[in-house]
This record gives C-alpha cells, sequence and structure tokens, in this order.
C-alpha cells in the first residue's frame, strides 16, 4: 500500500501526505495520546472515531501544531516536520475546523469565510491604507474565491446574514466554508456533524463527499458518530483511552473486535 | 386569420433574435447572480450564445421537428437552450423543475424528446432514474458540471462543449441552420407546454410562432412595454406566462430578463432588480404582505403606531391616486409624507418600488390584499389566462382596476358567455392542438375556434368587465337545489392569512363543510407571541386555541357568503383542520399550486365521512411522500367543529 490504492467507487488514492510515527502527548501526568502510528493519503477521506474522551480532538491538535507530542514524529510530504505554530502549517495548506464553531458572531457569512483567505493576503498594512492598487486586486482576487465557495456550499441567501443569526446547522457550513475559503490541500474537520440533525447531517455528508470530489482535497475527520463516518470515509482509525485499537476500510473496523468492545462496553467482570 | 397578425420577416423567434443582435447589439437581454456579481449578456451575446449551441445540437443529430426538453429552475442558459432549439428547427418543451422523476416520465414519453437539457446533477439523476421507460431519449446536456465527472459520459454532455463543438464545426454547420430556419414561418410550432392538469394527467399544449408572438406583440402594447422595462424571471419556465415574459415579450420588446442567483435569494434578487413589470401569483403577494404584517408585530410601538397611521390613509387614497382622480390637497401632502416614511422604504425594501406594470394571476386575490398593493401606489392588475390561449384571455387597463373583477378582453381576444355560464374566448393566441390527442381538441375547440376555457362567469353590464366564479365543472347543486361554488367560499377563507388553503364539500349533499390547512408562518408568528409551544406543523395545526381561530374565521366568512343571493346555501356547518398540508408530491395539488379536488376528497374520504355523521374526533393515517421519493405516513387525531350559520330565508324551496 505505499503507493496508494484504488478506492471501490473507483477513486485512485495517491501517497501519504501526513505519516504520524509513535505519537505520544502528554498533559502533565495525563497520557492523552498513546504511542499510536498512521498516515493520511492523498485524496482520501480519512476518519479518526472513538468514545468521548479518546484523544481525538487532541489528535487533531497535533496534526494542526497546536500541540506538540513529547514523543513521535510527524512526516509532512515524506520530511520530518520541525516544531511549528499553527500559523505556519496553515502555511501549508492545512485548514481546519472547530467543534464549538468558533466563528465571529456579529460579522457576515461573507466576512467570516473572507477571514479564511488571511493566509493568502500578501499587501501589508501600508498599501492596505493606501488601498488602490494591488490591496484592491488582492481583495477582489480573495472575494472571488470565497464567492466559488459560497455558491458550492449554496448559502448565496445567507451571504450578508450575520453569522449569529444562523441556525447551527448553517453555521457549521459557514464554518466549513471558512476552511475551505483557504483553499486547503489537507481539511481537518473536527466533529463536523456533532449536535446536527438527520437532514443537516445528510446535507454535510454530500458536501464533504463533494469537496474531496470535486477539489481532491484530502479530507481528516473526527467523529463520534459512526454511522455516518462508516458511509464516507475510506480508512478509518479507531481510538480508545488515547489508543490506536484499529486502522483500515470501514468494514474492516466494523468487525474488529477491539473496536465492538470499545463501542458496546465489554465486562471487564 | 393570422395573415396579418405579424408584421413582415418577424414571424419566427430565430428571425427575431437576429433583428434583435444587430438592432439593440449592446443592450443587456439576460443577467443572471452569479458568484455575487450581476453578470449580463447583450442581444448580440445571446444570438452568438445560441447560434454556438444550436450548431452544438445539430452535430449531436437533433432533427427537425425533434422536442427538446429542458428541464431546471429559471437561468439564461436555459432560455438560450429553448431559442437554440428553435434555431435548430426544433421544439422546446420546459418541464417543471421540481416534478418528479414520474410525472417527468410521463411528459417524456409523451412527447418523445430524443434531446434534455438539464440544469445539474439533480435533473440527470432524475432522467437517468426513469430512463430505462424512455428508449427515446439518446442524448442529455447539463449545464452545471459540478458532480458529474464520475457518470459515463456516452449520451452525455457539457452544455460547454456542446457549444464548442458547434462552433468547430461552424463552417460546416451554419448553413444548415440557415437553411432549417428558412422553412420555418408564422404557422411553425413556436412551443409545446404542458397543462398542470387540475384534472387528470397533463395535456401537451401546442403553441405556434403565431399564437406566441401576436400575443407578445398585443400584450406589449397593452402595457406600453419597451426595452427599458425589466423583469425577474422566477416563476417556473415550464408555465405559459414565463414563456410569453421572459422569452415572447422580451424577444419582441428587448427589455432585460433578471434570473436570480437562487430560489432563495430572489426576494433579495427582487431587491436589487427593481423590476418594472413584474408578475406574481396571489400566493406570493399574500405570504408578502404575511411577513410584513409578522414584523410589524415585532416591531416597537412608535414604528407600529407611523405604519398603522399612515396605512390607514394609503388605504382611503392610495387607489384613487394611482386611478388619477382629484383628491384633495390635504390628502395628497399627507400622501407624500407616507411616501417618505412609509410606502418608499416599505415598497424598496419589498423590491417593488420601480413597478409600474404588476399583474397577478391564476387565482383570485383577496380584496384586502390586492388594496393594500395598491395603496402603497404599486399598480398591481388582475388577469385572467391560461395556456391554451398563450396567456391572455382579459387583463385590467390602468385607471379600471378592481379586486373583483379580471378585466376587460385583452387586444384581439373575442368573448363568449355560454347559456351554462361557461366562457368561451377565441384569439389569435388560441393554441393549435393538444398533442397526440385530438380528442381532447375537439373538445375544447369548435371549428370555428371558439375555446371552453372551464369556467363559469359572467360580463358585468355597467363596466364591461368579466368576473369567474368558479371552474364550470366544480359549480354544481346542494340537495334543495340551490348553487354550489367551492371556490367562491375557498377564496373568502384563503384571505385570512391564517389560513393557507381550504377545501369546500357540499356538492349533492345537504350542507357545506370544508378542509383547512394553516399557514405555518402566520399561525407560528402567532403562537410566538402568544407563548403556545409546539413541537411540529401537525401539532400546532390541532391546537384548541388555533381550532378557535379558525372557527372565528369561518363565521365571519359564513356572515358573508349569506349577504351573497345565488351562494347563501354555500355557508359551512362544520370543518376540520388537516394534519399534514396539501402538497404536489402527494398529487394533492398541481406543480402551480391548485387544488386537485378528486385526488384531495378520494384521499381523505374518510374524514369527509366524519365531516357528515356527526362524529367530534376522527383518527386517521395518511401516505406522505418526502422530497427524495421515499413514501411514509403519518398517523393524527383530529377535531370536527361545528360552526355557527347565519339563517336565511328559502323561498326557494317553497
Amino acid at each position: 500500500m505505499s503507493d496508494g490504492y484504488v478506492t471501490p467507487d473507483g477513486r485512485t488514492i495517491g501517497g501519504k501526505v501526513l505519516e504520524m510515527r509513535n505519537i505520544t502527548l502528554r498533559f502533565g501526568g495525563v497520557v492523552a495520546i498513546k504511542d499510536i502510528s498512521f498516515d493520511i493519503r492523498e485524496g482520501e477521506i480519512r476518519a479518526i472515531i472513538g468514545p468521548n474522551g479518546a484523544g481525538k480532538s487532541s489528535m487533531l491538535n497535533v496534526i494542526n501544531g497546536f500541540y506538540h507530542p513529547q514523543e513521535g514524529e510527524i512526516l509532512f510530504h515524506g520530511e520530518v516536520r520541525k516544531p511549528m505554530k499553527p500559523f505556519q502549517i496553515a502555511q501549508q495548506g492545512v485548514a481546519r475546523t472547530f467543534q464549538n464553531i468558533a466563528l465571529f458572531k456579529g460579522m457576515s457569512t461573507l466576512d467570516n469565510i473572507m477571514t479564511g483567505r488571511f493566509t493568502h493576503m500578501k499587501t501589508n498594512i501600508f498599501s492596505q491604507m493606501i488601498w488602490k492598487g494591488p490591496a484592491e486586486r488582492e481583495e477582489q482576487e480573495n472575494r472571488e474565491i470565497v464567492e466559488k465557495v459560497i455558491d458550492f456550499l449554496e448559502i448565496q441567501a445567507i451571504r450578508k446574514t450575520p453569522v449569529g443569526a444562523l441556525p447551527y446547522g448553517l453555521q457549521k457550513r459557514v464554518e466549513l466554508g471558512r476552511a475551505l475559503a483557504a483553499q486547503p490541500k489537507l481539511l481537518l474537520l473536527d466533529e463536523p456533524m456533532a449536535g446536527m440533525n438527520v437532514e443537516e447531517k445528510e446535507d454535510m455528508s454530500r458536501f464533504i463527499l463533494d469537496v474531496n470530489d470535486e477539489f481532491g482535497t484530502t479530507i481528516t475527520l473526527i467523529e463520534h458518530d459512526m454511522g455516518v463516518v462508516m458511509d464516507i470515509s475510506d480508512r478509518v482509525v479507531v481510538m480508545d483511552y488515547g489508543k490506536k485499537i484499529g486502522d483500515g476500510t470501514p468494514d474492516e473496523v466494523r468487525n474488529n473486535q477491539d473496536v465492538i468492545d470499545a463501542y458496546l462496553g465489554v465486562d471487564h467482570g | 386569420m393570422s395573415d396579418n397578425v405579424l408584421p413582415e420577416g418577424l414571424d419566427t423567434f430565430p428571425k427575431l433574435l437576429a433583428r434583435n443582435a444587430v438592432q439593440w447589439a449592446n443592450v443587456p437581454a439576460y443577467r443572471e447572480k452569479e458568484y455575487g456579481i450581476w453578470q449580463s449578456w447583450s442581444w448580440s451575446q445571446v444570438s452568438e450564445e445560441v447560434s454556438a449551441l444550436a450548431m452544438g445540437y445539430v452535430a449531436l443529430g437533433l432533427n427537425e421537428g425533434d422536442f427538446v426538453a429542458v428541464i431546471g429552475r429559471n437561468r439564461p442558459y436555459l432560455y438560450w437552450a429553448m431559442l437554440a432549439a428553435q434555431a435548430a428547427g426544433a421544439i422546446p418543451v420546459p418541464l417543471y423543475q421540481d416534478a418528479n422523476a414520474e410525472e417527468m416520465a410521463y411528459v417524456l414519453e409523451h412527447c418523445g424528446a430524443r434531446f434534455i437539457i438539464a440544469e445539474d446533477q439533480e435533473q440527470v439523476d432524475k432522467v437517468l432514474e426513469i430512463q430505462d421507460q424512455l428508449p427515446n431519449v439518446e442524448q442529455i446536456i447539463y449545464y452545471d458540471k459540478r458532480g458529474m465527472r464520475k457518470y459515463e459520459h456516452k449520451h452525455l454532455n457539457a452544455y460547454e462543449d456542446v457549444q464548442a463543438e458547434g462552433r468547430a464545426g461552424h463552417e460546416r454547420l451554419a448553413p444548415v441552420l440557415k437553411e432549417r430556419q428558412a422553412k420555418l414561418d408564422e404557422n411553425s410550432t413556436c412551443v409545446m407546454l404542458y397543462t398542470s392538469g387540475t384534472t387528470g394527467k397533463p395535456k401537451g399544449v401546442v403553441l405556434s410562432n403565431t399564437n406566441i408572438i401576436a400575443s407578445a406583440k398585443a400584450s406589449s402594447e397593452f402595457d406600453n412595454l419597451t426595452m427599458d422595462d425589466s423583469v425577474l424571471a422566477y416563476l417556473p419556465m415550464a408555465w405559459v406566462g414565463d414563456f410569453i415574459f421572459s422569452i415572447g415579450q422580451s424577444c419582441w420588446t428587448g427589455f432585460c430578463v433578471a434570473c436570480p442567483e437562487s430560489t432563495e435569494t430572489m426576494q433579495a434578487d427582487l431587491r436589487e432588480i427593481g423590476p418594472s413589470y413584474f408578475f406574481a401569483p396571489p400566493r406570493f403577494f399574500e405570504g408578502l404582505l404575511t411577513n410584513v404584517m409578522i414584523r410589524i408585530e415585532d416591531a416597537s410601538p412608535m414604528k407600529k403606531w407611523l405604519f398603522r397611521t399612515f396605512m390607514a390613509h394609503a388605504k382611503k387614497v392610495g387607489p384613487d391616486l394611482l386611478d388619477g382622480k382629484s383628491v384633495s390637497f390635504g390628502d395628497k401632502l399627507k400622501y407624500r409624507i407616507g411616501d417618505l416614511l412609509i410606502y418608499g422604504p416599505l415598497k424598496n425594501t419589498l423590491g417593488l418600488s420601480k413597478v409600474r406594470v404588476g399583474y397577478t394571476a391564476g387565482e383570485a386575490i383577496g380584496p384586502e390584499i390586492f388594496e393594500f398593493y395598491r395603496s402603497l401606489g404599486i399598480n398591481l392588475k388582475q388577469l385572467y389566462g391560461q395556456t391554451e390561449a398563450s396567456v391572455f384571455i382579459t387583463q385590467q387597463p390602468d385607471g379600471e382596476v378592481r379586486a373583483d373583477t379580471v378585466g376587460v378582453p385583452s387586444p384581439g381576444v373575442e368573448l363568449r358567455i355560454a347559456e351554462n355560464g361557461e366562457v368561451f374566448y377565441r384569439s389569435p393566441g388560441t393554441f393549435v392542438r393538444y398533442y397526440k390527442n385530438p380528442e381532447s381538441t375537439a373538445d375544447t375547440k369548435d371549428s370555428e375556434g371558439w375555446v371552453a376555457t372551464g369556467d363559469a362567469g359572467f360580463i358585468e353590464e355597467s363596466s364591461g368587465h368579466l368576473r369567474i366564479i368558479d371552474r364550470a365543472k366544480d359549480v354544481g347543486k346542494m340537495s334543495d337545489g340551490s348553487m354550489f361554488a367551492p371556490k367562491f367560499v375557498e377564496n373568502k377563507l384563503k384571505f385570512f392569512p391564517n389560513i393557507l388553503e381550504a377545501v369546500v364539500f357540499g356538492d349533492t349533499r345537504e350542507t357545506c363543510t370544508a378542509f383547512i390547512n394553516i399557514d405555518l408562518n402566520a399561525v407560528a408568528s402567532w403562537a410566538e407571541r402568544n407563548n403556545v409551544a409546539y413541537a411540529s406543523y401537525q401539532e400546532l395545526a390541532g391546537h384548541p386555541k388555533v381550532l378557535d381561530t379558525i372557527q372565528s374565521h369561518i363565521e365571519e366568512v359564513n356572515t358573508s357568503v349569506a349577504t351573497d343571493e345565488m351562494l347563501s346555501g354555500c355557508q359551512i356547518y362544520r370543518f376540520l383542520v388537516l394534519h399534514k398540508e396539501l402538497d404536489p408530491d402527494d398529487g394533492e395539488m398541481t406543480r402551480t399550486r391548485k387544488v386537485r379536488r378528486k385526488v384531495v376528497a378520494e384521499k381523505f374520504h374518510d374524514l369527509i365521512t366524519a365531516l357528515y355523521d356527526g362524529s367530534t374526533t376522527i383518527s386517521t393515517e395518511t401516505e406522505v411522500t418526502y422530497e427524495d421519493g421515499r413514501k411514509g405516513s403519518i398517523k393524527a387525531t383530529l377535531e370536527l367543529r361545528d360552526v355557527a350559520v347565519v339563517p336565511i330565508k328559502k323561498e326557494v324551496a317553497a
């Protein structure tokens, strides 16, 4: 599997974008992640699942550079990644959404998604003050990309609506829009479907698949809703108490005894 | 009859388009908001796009006389797809975009379309789903490429690619187009439109170039439409009205057709475009008014007071000002102040501030609703028409606008009222025939060209205006012999914001009863303000307080019905509020949202029985269809209520 594989629906998955090798993350005496290794390949939808407190979000924060693991190494496109600040990692083409929506509530949908373009803005504060010339051109280019995202996510009707006034499902979609506006190569989604009703979940699943299909974006998502994850992911990592207890295609994972025990409980008696 | 109707050289759409491309080369013809910006295409650009597509059709093997089905929401590309079909000697057949696969299968099978132009993946999927039943379909062309990459492209082509192929083969294909267009004349078929089918299966109405162009010409002249006007195209493309406005009148006068960004943004786009010529069904105006009223209820007391005061004044003098009647100086001044403070900003918010000619048609509109818009200074008028007439039968001229009539015969239209009260007409717009249905054609249109509308009405002697009573088929007799006209009562009921839909029963029975659908917007807002908790539509619809309100509305209607000489027998004795909204997906309504009376009566026959056997509650189970076509069922226990009626003297019975 070193050179990728072909999914059952005919997509070709490429080489390793990111490889985690023996990652261990501790907070004081608490071990959040214990000796975990897995990889994320180009063009795939990779899920990390596990019960509450399994260390999923910590894992995402390690990928995204917010936490630095005490042990292990991270390979980005085959090279060992030095410890970096989250914004440096964002500049490398990694974007994310948050479990608890982290949008600017008072700002419009459009402005919120515009902030996703921040890492691509090159003009300095002085040319922005003068506005005419480079700054204006840059704004127009960015706006065009943002408008395409708005069109893609079908949120034209709320373009000018303050985000705080939107229902939860739509806020989640706006957050996805902000991540997409960065035109990421690797998109990290932290529980994109938490708290949604069935219809909203279906919509979100559709968008995740479309993003992957249309832009070829590699997607890593965290979810504790098994059903949705199994339907849309190519490969799944299962975590429990900071350890990896399963890794493979949805079918493999579904039949893994350790996974079944972790989800359904096991008699310790 | 049609010899002298159309001017020389302008008797087909390819000719009109060619004229426009020269005469108005740089005048905007179509606009669409995309990526947040209004994009526009001039007449010369449109002409180029259309001929590229038409050549592409020919390259793919489209023959003269073929039907080309077009499915999707209002977008310039789809209008061009229809114009291109005509340019290639074929006949466009627009379909309702929200039609389910089964309904689509019927129409596609009936017309035998070989080419289908679908807007996007959703529409393509629907066609692919029913492809087994459609051996005729050879090519599917889609506009939006999103999600289409994985499909097998043997018979699938992207719109752009078809155009590119047409452009590439220009030298070879342009002469073919020219030759085909030379064969077209005023009697060639312009378009085939399917009726919405209030009763039975939809019928394909064949309309000739004369029908469409003559109607477009006459109606443009009637309202002085010119190149400077603009419209927003948001009504279904399969509806004859949209074809007349967005293709007929637009090609004739050269005015610009704007298409909304998406269905949900229609209101915002309406505001940005500010059309001068606007068309909407009564349902739209009712909904808009309901929203305004809900927002006023939530406004501060000062704003509420301003609104009430000035709206009362507008009601008093607004319509007179619009009709050019004399009004005292003081009243005029007060109206101007109101315009500054209330009417102007309100019209602007609604997107109606530039409307010079507005029409409502399809159903009767409530007098209060009608007057509300007129008092704001919006020239809203009524029109009576149908697909078979290329829309126009009667319409109201400026200055003669009333809520209770549908106007005088449109230019070129002759009217006749038969002995049983049914309205007949004859005009240049009269359809050629129903496609593959000579019996229905013969039933509807006689040898002299008179067409039965199926509506009962009369011409008011004092003004010459036509008044419509009801569908002729629906007018019946109660068991005591008095007249039963359900629509008359239903319309009165629907004028209340809380009531979305009503179905009245009573033919051959002693008393009338009714099914009611509540308007979720209005009732939910009321519930919020009165701390009424509810979890679902069904629960709200069955709430005792809601029933009280509906009951009081019905009692008001009964009082009003009792004053009508002919129809006083139509008062409602009992009613129930339905546990689900009547829905086109369940076949209870047509796609244009007209109730299919027979279907409703059959589907809910247990409820009708309960209305007449005196029971006070009934448990029922109803099948519903979800948007994706799956079926489910809902159970409910409904309360049936008696309503007070106004006693009437029964002279007839004696």
